[in-house]
């Protein structure tokens, strides 16, 4: 999903979680309104937002295993440590999320989305704040997630090509 | 991955809270610092006629309690409003009400239960008695979740909104007023020679009532302040 600064994009993958309220129109998840079977809905979900959703006072692994539980996850610490590793933040397990640079956290963040069950991903902005080795570490770790029949929903200002699975350019004008 | 049940996410909440409460341990110390000094201040003002003091002593510690656990609320949901957490938490598949309730009993066990705790040694310094000093303690230890239960409507209705801590007060203390007044009523009524088990029984519906209700508005508010 693309458009310019101010244009709505937040708000409609806002709209898309069930975390805004929807003036006109209706959200259909498996043919039935999201706001009809919320609690099914948010098992099939996972929302990454602008904000990284870490608690700065906790370890990595803490915020992983939070983020993960909310999600009715518990996954083991070698999986945990495995996806750190894969998101290039290695080691960094036992370390305050204060402690990290943006980047990391943006990373730490990101590396929800392996541990997560959700077919379906909705993520604002994922690649902001991201290095060109992270960008394609999350176009491919996207185009897995397709290729598994996973569907992912996404703003970004910046083209990245995410493979060869089909992808739907929504451009929004004001 | 092992999958986890509802309760064990509400208990992911809790834990959660303690661990980040164990990493800021100022901010535990603080409500209780508040209630030592806050009810060391009534002998200073009022002097130190003994009698007088017995009989205050019970609503004394009882306001001072009340307002060292309505010091900690305002931070109840707001470190999570600003960084994204409470967004996840509204998106968990576990219902939101529940992770509120164990919000509110981490509030209980990080605010009230020092408190209560701490209520005795308070309760000696104006003169109380050995089973006053029980029922004291009783009835705090059944008065401080209500309180964290009723609070986490407040805290959850001023979320975001600038001068939370005073909209705060305004809206929960009123709230606050039936536990207040069954909490320090118990040990004057046991002091008459009227028993207080009709107070505790009392405290205890408060209990049982705001258990249930209270997360169901705290749950509501909390979706109004996310959209």
């Amino acid at each position: 999903m693309a458009g310019a600064n101010g244009v709505g994009k937040t708000s409609l993958l806002r709209m898309v979680c069930g975390l805004a309220p929807i003036e006109s129109g209706q959200i259909l998840w498996n043919g039935k309104p999201i706001h009809a079977q919320s609690e099914v809905y948010r098992q099939d979900l996972c929302y990454l937002g602008h904000l990284n959703a870490l608690q700065e006072s906790l370890t990595v692994n803490q915020n992983l295993a939070f983020n993960a539980a909310l999600a009715g996850n518990a996954p083991e610490p070698a999986q945990m440590r495995e996806v750190l590793a894969h998101f290039g933040v290695r080691g960094r397990g036992e370390q305050l999320v204060r402690h990290l640079s943006q980047g990391q956290k943006r990373r730490v963040a990101l590396s929800r989305l392996a541990l997560s069950e959700a077919r379906l991903w909705v993520l604002d902005e994922p690649f902001v704040a991201m290095d060109e080795a992270g960008v394609r570490m999350l176009a491919d770790l996207i185009a897995a997630h397709l290729g598994k029949g996973g569907l992912a929903v996404l703003t970004s200002h910046q083209q990245v090509d995410i493979g060869a699975v089909p992808a739907q350019m929504l451009e929004l004008r004001a | 991955m092992k999958k986890l049940g509802m309760l064990s996410v509400m208990s992911a909440v809790l834990r959660r809270e303690v661990s980040v409460a164990m990493r800021q341990k100022g901010e535990v110390l603080t409500p209780l610092v508040f209630f030592v000094v806050v009810a060391s201040l009534f002998p200073l003002g009022v002097g130190p006629e003994s009698a007088l003091l017995l009989r205050m002593a019970p609503g004394v510690l009882w306001v001072s309690a009340l307002l060292a656990a309505m010091l900690s609320l305002q931070r109840l949901f707001a470190t999570d409003f600003a960084d994204g957490s409470l967004e996840q938490m509204a998106l968990s598949s576990t219902p939101l009400g529940l992770l509120v309730v164990g919000k509110a009993l981490s509030h209980f066990l990080l605010s009230g239960l020092p408190l209560v705790l701490m209520a005795p040694v308070l309760g000696l310094q104006f003169g109380l008695e050995g089973r006053s000093l029980g029922i004291l303690m009783l009835t705090l230890l059944l008065g401080t979740p209500t309180l964290s239960l009723i609070g986490s409507i407040g805290a959850a209705l001023t979320l975001g909104v600038r001068g939370a801590g005073v909209l705060l007060s305004l809206l929960i203390l009123p709230l606050y007023i039936p536990v207040l007044i069954f909490g320090a009523g118990a040990v004057e009524a046991d002091a008459a020679g009227l028993g207080f088990g009709g107070h505790l029984s009392l405290l205890a519906a408060l209990l049982v009532l705001s258990a249930f209700f209270a997360p169901l508005a705290t749950k509501t508010a909390l979706r109004i302040s996310l959209e």
